[in-house]
């Protein structure tokens, strides 16, 4: 399934909306948009993810790429389904953003 | 940035931009936008690169490496514009095949890098491969990007861990553990509050280095039980952890997943040591499969007969040639990735004695490999634990070339307090030097460098230890021929499970007696992994093929033994609690501080008089609080193993404060054990010990605190 990818931004902050799957055919273009993002070095990174299926290690590599590049980006991850939940969790990267199931108010910053 | 010049692609072939690369380090390292692949091979005439997309049936691409790309016997080669997420690679290698020389290269076989960081093929457990795949154990790359968040190793004084030797899979892998992901380095994360309940600080990991559980498998005749190589002594790979152990391991993010763990139990205080397996690999012997080493320098990394057969001092068909010096730098290369890359805390080397042993397998005097680890300037802070045997007949408890460094695996502990507990003649006096930490051993080098333990995995759990006289490995489908036949055990009078509360409460007190004698022994003790809820493998001393009941551990009996938890947990609390308990040097045997006591001295059931005759069963000794190397509390212990009460006189404690009751095993829970100002006053200066119980009082001999 194809990845499609919308971006925004306002303010401090940019999003970005993820439909289908992010694999290992899909996750480069995860990782520009994501690097595209960063040019204006928001302080928060907004991934709407309600409608993406699947997210491989490419893409949950991507997030590393994202905290690694601008420590201190706050990176909300919006109604993630259950799988992706589950691998974040179990491989940590749970810790290192946060999950919502609300849209998170892009006027605050992680502490 | 500008790309380095060095970077830029000089060859082209199928579509591949690829040029010479680095001869170091070796395996397989991102560089630019590149892959700098690196191998070596003292004895072969060519090498090719073998790339895969990930699962792919079919290589996308070979690459020989031209002849300039090979510096001495290294070839080296960057190759630009891969997609790392979804590559996969080997080699083949072209030579001699003279087997009777050492040679055995076959170019028809696509072989796993021996430093690859990442192994596909077994990435979820007991998930049967594909046998038709061309190449079975596919090495992968590993990206650094982990964020450790400040981690970093704990350097506890070995003297104040507590073991807690225990399988990944087998941890959590039963229902019982109502983890989400069962049988998983995540389920072990899910579970470290219960072991921080218990009070451990230090686990020690049954082999999680990739290897195949397939290998060998095979169905027991009788009841078709699929058997695997469960335990995983046999590596595929040194460098690449267990993906089948992830739950994201179909992820191919197992480091992710382990490193994760990691950092969480050392938040929690709690050390990781690797069970690492350097004696032998999973090619087994001339019949093996040729996975890696065999195809690509059989005569360096392994040791061989005359004749060009494998030595067999592991009783796993191959000997790791440890002290060939391409086989050793391997070895400290592997060890400083897992010490600097995973914040592993220490290492504990299975049937050590090999790495200790020339390329004919001669013992030597002063073994390179163990002096290169002992000194290694990025291992000189973890610990490194020796199973000081081997299965060619080398046994060095006591005499491991050490250098000062390294500790070991007590067998000699195990097997006399096991003797002791049940009852055996003769072994008093040996008790005595045990309990001390083993002075006759390790006078060289002090009492931290004994592992106590009376259990581990291989052999009876401590639960069966009491419950059966005899193995019972016939699930094993070996006749019951295979397991130690001498395991001092003895079963309370019935052998097996029994329904008579008597037997029971004999097998519980024996537990509870076994318990206590380790973590009031010094040295550094280990428990074996649910022995303190009375695991059971329904006697069988070598569960290494079931991964089933016999070897998980069923989380019901925390309830169903909830006493013996409760027991574990406040005896591993007062060991910590107590110095005195944790020296770091042997006892002086004299009144060094002039208090009124030496800081040990001996007794039997008069004071200062233990009887070491060969008929004894009964031992005692006291610890001078103030003579310990940090101040304490005066701790007796009194230990009757003989089958009626014994009536003990008591020394003087060294302050005025009186005794009082810290542990008797003979009552039951919760009177068993007390917290420090619980348990209550000796008011006589005599007290008697339970049948085959064990009683151990403190006087408070600090100024303001002990166990008041």
């Amino acid at each position: 399934m194809p990845l499609t990818i919308n971006s925004s931004s306002q303010g401090n902050s940019a999003r970005l909306k993820l439909t289908g799957e992010v694999d290992g055919t899909t996750a480069a273009n995860f990782r520009t948009e994501v690097d595209r993002a960063l040019t204006s070095a928001p302080a928060i990174l907004v991934l709407d993810v309600e409608q993406l299926t699947f997210m491989s290690s490419a893409g949950l590599r991507v997030l590393i790429f994202a905290k690694q590049k601008q420590p201190s980006l706050t990176i909300y991850v919006l109604k993630p389904q259950p799988p992706i939940v589950d691998t974040l969790r179990k491989t940590g990267f749970y810790d290192g953003v946060y999950v919502t199931e609300t849209e998170p108010e892009t006027g605050t910053a992680k502490s | 940035m500008e790309t380095r010049i060095d970077y830029y692609p000089t060859h082209e072939r199928g579509g591949f931009r690829f040029r010479k690369g680095h001869v170091l380090p070796f395996g397989a390292s991102l560089v630019g936008s590149g892959v700098n692949f690196s191998v070596y091979s003292s004895a072969a005439e060519s090498c090719t690169l073998v790339l895969f997309r990930k699962h792919a049936p079919e290589p996308m691409v070979e690459i020989e490496f031209p002849r300039s790309f090979r510096i001495g016997g290294v070839y080296a080669m960057i190759v630009f514009d891969l997609d790392y997420e979804d590559l996969e690679y080997g080699y083949r290698f072209s030579g001699g095949h003279d087997p009777s020389r050492g040679l055995r290269f076959d170019n028809s076989k696509i072989l796993s890098d021996p430093y690859a960081r990442v192994i596909g093929g077994r990435d979820v457990w007991r998930e049967e491969p594909d046998w038709n795949d061309i190449y079975q154990h596919r090495s992968r790359l590993v990206f650094d990007d982990f964020d450790w968040e400040g981690d970093f190793p704990l350097e506890t004084p070995i003297q104040d861990l507590v073991f807690y030797e225990m399988h990944v899979r087998g941890f959590t892998a039963h229902g019982s553990s109502k983890v989400s992901a069962p049988g998983t380095y995540a389920g072990l994360r899910e579970k470290i509050p219960y072991l921080k309940e218990l009070g451990v600080n230090c686990v020690e990991l049954l082999p999680i280095y990739e290897f195949d559980e397939w290998e060998n498998n095979r169905r027991h005749p009788d009841t078709g039980e699929l058997l695997l190589n469960y335990w995983g002594y046999s590596t595929v790979a040194f460098f690449a952890p267990k993906a089948g152990y992830a739950a994201t391991g179909v992820l191919g993010m197992q480091v992710d997943e382990l490193k994760t763990t990691i950092k969480e139990l050392h938040r929690n205080g709690i050390e990781v040591v690797l069970d690492v397996v350097f004696n032998h690999t999973a090619e087994g012997d001339h019949r093996g499969p040729m996975i890696s080493f065999r195809g690509i320098d059989n005569q360096a990394y392994y040791m061989l007969t005359p004749e060009g057969y494998y030595y067999n001092f592991s009783g796993c068909g191959n000997t790791l040639n440890c002290n060939h010096p391409v086989a050793r730098n391997m070895v400290i290369d592997c060890l400083r990735y897992w010490a600097a890359e995973y914040h592993i805390d220490g290492f504990r080397f299975d049937l050590a004695s090999i790495l200790g042993r020339d390329q004919s397998g001669a013992p030597l005097s002063n073994p390179p490999l163990l002096e290169s680890l002992a000194f290694d300037p990025v291992l000189s802070k973890c610990k490194l634990i020796a199973e000081a045997w081997d299965a060619g007949g080398l046994y060095q408890v006591g005499s491991f070339p050490a250098y000062g460094r390294w500790a070991e695996w007590n067998g000699k502990y195990r097997d006399s307090i096991r003797r002791f507990i049940k009852g055996d003649e003769g072994v008093v006096g040996e008790i005595a030097t045990r309990l001390q930490g083993s002075p006759d051993l390790y006078w060289y080098r002090g009492p931290s460098a004994s592992t106590n333990f009376v259990t581990c995995h291989d052999g009876f759990t401590l639960r069966d230890l009491v419950s059966y006289n005899e193995k019972h490995n016939q699930a094993n489908g070996e006749n019951n021929n295979d397991g130690g036949n001498d395991n001092n055990s003895w079963n309370c009078g019935w052998e097996g499970e029994s329904t008579d509360p008597a037997v029971n409460e004999l097998r519980t007190r024996q537990i509870k007696n076994a318990a206590t004698i380790l973590m009031l022994s010094q040295g550094v003790p280990m428990i074996l992994m649910g022995d303190e809820i009375g695991r059971t493998q329904k006697g069988n001393n070598n569960a290494y093929c079931h991964d089933n009941e016999y070897s998980w551990m069923d989380w019901s009996l925390a309830e169903t033994n909830s006493d013996l938890f409760r027991f574990f947990k406040h005896v591993i609390a007062f060991r910590r609690r107590h110095p005195a308990l944790r020296r770091n040097r042997f006892f002086d045997h004299r009144d060094v501080r002039g208090v009124g006591a030496a800081d040990i001295t001996f007794h039997g059931i008069q004071p200062f008089a233990p009887d070491y005759s060969d008929g004894s069963r009964c031992l005692a000794f006291m610890l001078c609080g103030p003579n310990a190397t940090e101040p304490d509390d005066d701790i007796y212990v009194a230990m009757n193993m003989y089958w009626g009460a014994l009536p003990f006189k008591l020394p003087r404690p060294s302050s005025a404060s009186p005794w009082r009751v810290a542990i008797n095993t003979s009552m039951p829970s919760p009177q068993d054990i007390f917290d420090p100002g619980e348990g209550h006053n000796v008011d006589r200066d005599e007290i008697i010990v339970g049948p085959r119980s064990i009683v151990v009082l403190t006087a408070n001999a600090r100024s303001s605190e002990g166990e008041k």
